[in-house]
This record gives structure tokens, sequence and C-alpha cells, in this order.
């Protein structure tokens, strides 16, 4: 059983400044780290690889310096993985990153079972997962909680839908996004560093893939376009109090009492 | 298409041009500047660069032709056949959207055993409801679901399709969007239409302080979805001028590698959604014994106790409970947030509430921001206070 895990690398704080003038991001000497939602797929797949003895490979999507998660992964116990990395990816929304990752899923392989993290933390879309299996026309299930069975051909799951627990079970091939606390995530081993630091991460370029069309790619492959972006607006109407605990306190409690909430 | 194009001849100091680009994707590699995989397209090179050496080159795509693409369209969420309020606060903005271009709102309404409850959906004004009323279509399961809704584009070529920021359809809507190759814009906050009928999406960005104006301009159908308690329900009209539109899709489209096997309700929880006032836990509280005082002034004030994200991530609240744009959205008549510095990603959750009171000691938070009464001060010394001020009031009588 071959079993696929997509991570991303996403920004080590959410603390994004807006260049007043340009209006463009200034994220300038942020570290960079596994998207954490990321965390809860890769170890669900090496669950799944201790007990049914699965090969687990991770690919990713970005600049060149995203290597580094794909090492992460390796230090967690993935066996393999490779990179989508070119200047044409660049500018990418969610189609054109759920296409580029396809048409890297189809170059590393055909996976059985392709496991996402619910969600990045830097898009906050919950998106990609869902595009990925349309575009590999396989089906999909979110919001993943539990897994109850891993069988030769399908797994069981229970998805969380809002008020009610879905339990499905889905042939593969498949998609999966877990929610966090599925399992615990492993810290990355020592061991596992020493014995991979010299393994080998293809990255993979346009050129690589089925489809070269430039136009199905980045900026020129995304049907949403961003035409500005811009601080969020502060309320108008408000006031600060400031004082001792006791005095705010007390003001809270008038303007309680005022608005008839107490 | 859009590339930019380096002329290296122009360039008089070519290394110091690396430092121009904010995500580092500038390099000056053998003689030659390079722009590598990280480039967001944010064209500043082209615009703080030194002049020529950065250009940007577009060539026109064949334009659509978007009077072909007519409605818009509100998926309606459900559980066998009970509607979830989402679909009539997108219903409302629908028709909001819909007068500005002159356009008619559409339903569409997928499940089993499901028609007689499309006529209520027609006292919010709505012109046709599209009923699939299938057998196969009881349990959502992805593929089935996604024709229909594929069937459905087809056959009304809608110009918008709204759908709930709600598990199943954040499940839905990705993928439809893919099927039809358009673009999809997750959580929006605001949503207006242009004369063009391209469609202003307005959502918090980049995990960041920072919103962004998105919009569609050379695909349809336009996607978006909304969570719940975003926007308004329309009040009901009273009489449904609108018509019911039975389909019929062929069976082998309805085809699906997924069984449901078991469906379990979840233990109920109050829904923050649905609380006239709510009181927010921030992580300026150090131990999960220090929430009982949040948990005392909720009481107090007849409030349900919500938390921000990391305070749900240190395990001390129920996942339910989390106020934000990975949470739940609220609108209540009063909130008062305890000690929450306030992210864009928890505003976007609560900033139409009617009054928030915030309690921070930083000055600089930016929940001053949104708040209609902002109190610089630390949790510990105003909410205990707080609590003996109303218990005093109350004993009273």
């Amino acid at each position: 059983m071959e079993v696929l895990v997509c991570i991303k690398q996403v920004p080590g704080t959410t603390e994004v400044k807006l260049d007043e003038e340009t209006g463009v991001l200034i994220r300038d000497g942020v570290e960079s780290k596994m998207n954490p939602y990321d965390l809860y797929a890769v170890e669900t797949a090496l669950k799944i690889k201790e007990s049914t003895g699965a090969k687990v490979n991770v690919i990713s999507m970005g600049p060149p310096q995203a290597v580094e998660i794909i090492k992460e992964a390796f230090m967690m116990g993935a066996d393999g993985g490779a990179l989508l990395t070119d200047r044409k990816f660049a500018g990418a929304d969610v189609l054109a990153t759920s296409y580029t990752l396809s048409q890297g899923v189809k170059k590393l392989g055909s996976p059985d079972l392709i496991i996402c993290g619910k969600m990045t933390t830097d898009g906050d879309t919950a998106q990609v997962g869902p595009e990925l299996a349309e575009f590999l026309g396989i089906p999909h299930a979110s919001n993943v909680l539990r897994i109850d069975n891993i069988r030769e051909s399908s797994i069981t799951v229970e998805c969380d839908m809002g008020d009610a627990v879905e339990v499905m079970e889905v042939q593969y091939p498949c998609l999966i996004s877990v929610d966090k606390g599925i399992f615990q995530p492993r810290l990355p081993s020592f061991r596992l560093k020493l014995a991979t630091k010299d393994q080998d991460i293809p990255c993979i370029g346009l050129k690589d893939l089925e489809d070269k069309n430039e136009c199905n790619y980045g900026l020129n492959g995304s049907p949403t376009q961003v035409k500005r972006v811009f601080p969020p607006q502060a309320n108008t109407r408000h006031e600060t109090w400031e004082g001792t605990g006791c005095e705010l306190a007390g003001r809270i409690f008038d303007k309680l009492k005022k608005l008839k909430f107490v | 298409m859009v590339k930019i194009i380096i002329n290296q001849n122009k360039a008089a100091n070519p290394e110091e041009l690396v430092e121009l680009c904010p995500f580092s994707a500038i390099e000056y590699l053998e003689g030659q500047l390079q722009i590598n995989a990280a480039c967001k397209m944010c064209k500043i090179c082209v615009k703080s660069g030194p002049a020529g050496v950065f250009e940007l080159k577009e060539e026109t795509v064949k334009a659509i032709d978007k009077a072909q693409w007519k409605g818009i369209a509100v998926y309606v969420e459900h559980r066998s056949g009970e509607i979830h309020p989402v679909t009539y606060e997108l219903i409302g903005k629908a028709k909001e959207m819909a007068g500005k271009i002159n356009h008619p709102v559409y339903c569409v309404f997928l499940g089993h055993d499901i028609k007689g409850k499309a006529y209520k959906i027609l006292e919010y004004g709505v012109d046709n409801v599209f009923v699939y009323d299938n057998k196969e279509l009881e349990h959502f399961r992805i593929e089935p679901y996604t024709a229909v809704i594929e069937d459905f584009i087809n056959k009304v070529k809608p110009s918008v399709v709204l759908v709930g920021g709600t598990t199943t359809g954040r499940s839905l809507a990705p993928r439809a969007a893919a099927r039809f190759r358009t673009g999809l814009t997750a959580d929006c906050t605001v949503l207006d239409i242009q004369e063009n009928t391209d469609m202003d999406q307005i959502r918090p960005a980049f995990g960041g302080n920072i919103m962004a104006h998105i919009f569609t301009p050379n695909h349809r159908p336009q996607f978006a979805t909304v969570r719940y308690k975003i926007f308004s329900a329309p009040e009901i009209t009273g009489e449904a001028k609108g018509k019911v539109i039975l389909c019929a899709i062929e069976k082998s489209r309805l085809d699906s590698r997924i069984k449901v096997l078991d469906i379990r309700e979840k233990e109920k929880v109050e829904a923050i959604e649905d609380a006239e006032v709510i009181v927010v836990a921030g992580r300026a509280f150090k131990k999960q014994e220090d929430l009982q005082m949040v948990h005392q002034l909720a009481d107090l004030l007849g409030a349900r106790v919500a938390a921000t994200r990391p305070v749900i991530e240190a395990g001390w609240a129920d996942a339910r409970k989390q106020i934000g744009l990975s949470g739940r959205t609220v609108k209540p008549k009063l909130i008062i947030t305890c000690g929450v510095s306030g992210s864009v990603q928890f505003a976007a959750g609560m900033n139409n509430s009617e009054c928030i009171i915030a309690i921070n000691n930083d000055p600089h938070a930016p929940i001053f921001n949104v708040a209609h009464y902002g109190i610089v001060g630390d949790v510990y010394e105003i909410i205990p206070e707080l609590i003996k001020d109303i218990r005093e009031y109350k004993n009273r009588g």
C-alpha cells in the first residue's frame, strides 16, 4: 500500500505587516515551519505504515527552501518525498495549487491513499484537499476524526459533520483530510535525521509534468485574483477606559446596568 | 498571461536588487539576476526597482461572455430536510446582489424526501428552487452531490454560486469549483457585485492582519463560501411568487465509492452561535482553573462562554466554543472578551456583535480596534471585582 501526504511550508507566525505605501506584505525575517495541521497528516500516515507496512511519501509545493519540511517528514519516519518548485507556479490560487499538486501526484505514481491536513495556517481555506481529489477523479472525506479500519481495498473513517459524526467506508484510491487530534504527532528523531541526511529529494518543475502548458499554473492558471489588500477596518465608535482594576470594574458594571444586561 | 521579465543589461548594481523582494525570490547567480519559485507575483520589484530592470509583460486572454451566465444561486444546506439557517442568510445576500444587476435568485436543494420542504424556501422571495430528490442523495456523499451541482450549473448557468461555510459546504464547494475550473473564495466576510457581474469578495488573508479583496474576472460561475452568522437572514415575504422545479438526473451519475455505515448524533453542546450574550476567554489566563472566573461572570449575565484558538489548543475548552475564522462566527447582543488580543482571524468571527467590551492589558492590542468599549487593564484584577459588583447588586434585589 502506498500513502502520500501533502505538506506545506508556512510562516512561523501569523504576524504579517503591510507596507502602507505599496500595499505589499512584509514577511522579512519570518521563520518558516511545517503547517501544524500537516503534522497530524504525517502522523496518521506513519500510524498506517506501522500497522500495514505501507510506504509513506510526502509531497510539497513551494520555494526551494521548502525542502526543509520534507526533511522534517523524513525525521518523523516518511520514506520518500518530492518538492514541486518552479517560478511558473508562483502566485497560484487554490485552483492552480490543487492542479499543480495533482500533476505532481501523477508524476510520482498512483498512491492508494492521499492524506492532507485539515487546512493551512496561512491560507486557512481547507479547499486544496477536495480540489486535488477532484482533479485526480477520486473520492474524498473531509474532517476525519478517527480511522476505524484499514482494509486491502478500502478505509473506514469517522468524519465530523457538524452536529453528527458520519462513519463511512471509502474505496481506494481516495483522499482524506484529517482533523487535528486524530493522533498526537511524534517528534522528529535524531537517529532518523542522521539516517536520512543524504536522502535525495527530487525537485519537480513544470518541464517534468504531464501538462506543460504554463497557462494552467501559477498566477496565469488562477481564476481568482487579488484586487488589493488592506488593513482591516477599525470600529469607528469606540472608547478606551483606563484606571485601576476596581474603577474599571465599576465602570463596566455601570455600563452593563445601563444596557440592561444586569 | 502575466510574467515578469528581467532586463539584465539595465541593472547597474544587480547584487543590490536581490534585497528588493520581501519573499527572497530574486537571486543573483553566475552574473545573472533570476527569479525563483518563491515569487508571489506581488510585483514589488516592478514598482520599486530601478526603471526598466523588472518589466511586467501581460498578454490579454480571450474574454468569456458573461451575459451567458445569469442568476445568483444558493446551495440549500440541510439535514434530512431540516434547513440550516445559513441558507437563509445567503438568500438574503443573493437577493441584495441580484437586485443590483437585475438577476434572478435560485436555490438548489438536493436530498431524499425533501420535495415538501422546498415551498418554505419560496417564502423568502426566491425565484426558483431546483429540487433533486433521489434515494442516492439521502446522505452527503461527495461524488453524487458534486454530480448534481454539475448538472444544475450546466442546466441553469448561474453567474454566482453561494455555499454555506459548513463542514459539507467546505467539502462540496471546492469540489464543484474545480470541476468547472473556476474560482472559489472561502469564508468571505463581505460580498458585493459589479455591474459587469463580477463579484467582489473580501476575506481575511495570509493568516495575518490583512484583508484581501478578491475577484474572478474571467471565469463563471463564481463560487464563494460564507460562514454562518456573517450575513442576516431576510424577512419572510409572506407570498411565495417563485416556483419549485423538480429535476431528474440519471442514476448512473449518482454512483459513489463511499458507503455510509453509520451516523451518530454528537452530544449537544449549547451552541455559542445562538447565544445573546457571550464571555470569551483569551490567552491572558495562566491556568485552566483561572477560567472559573469567566464562567462565574457568564453565569451572572446569563451568558455562554467561548474561547480563542490558543485556549482551545491548550485543551481548556471544547473546540465547538472557538470563535474565529477557524471556529464559529457569532453575532450576539453583547460580547465581553477577557484577555483576548484580537487577531484578524478572531475578529472576523465576532466583529458584527452589537456591543463589544474588551478587557486587555496591552493598550496596543488589535482587539481595541473592534471593541466599542476598550478596557485597558488586567483580567485578574477587573473580573473578580466585576463579579463582586454584580453579585452585590443582585443580592440587594
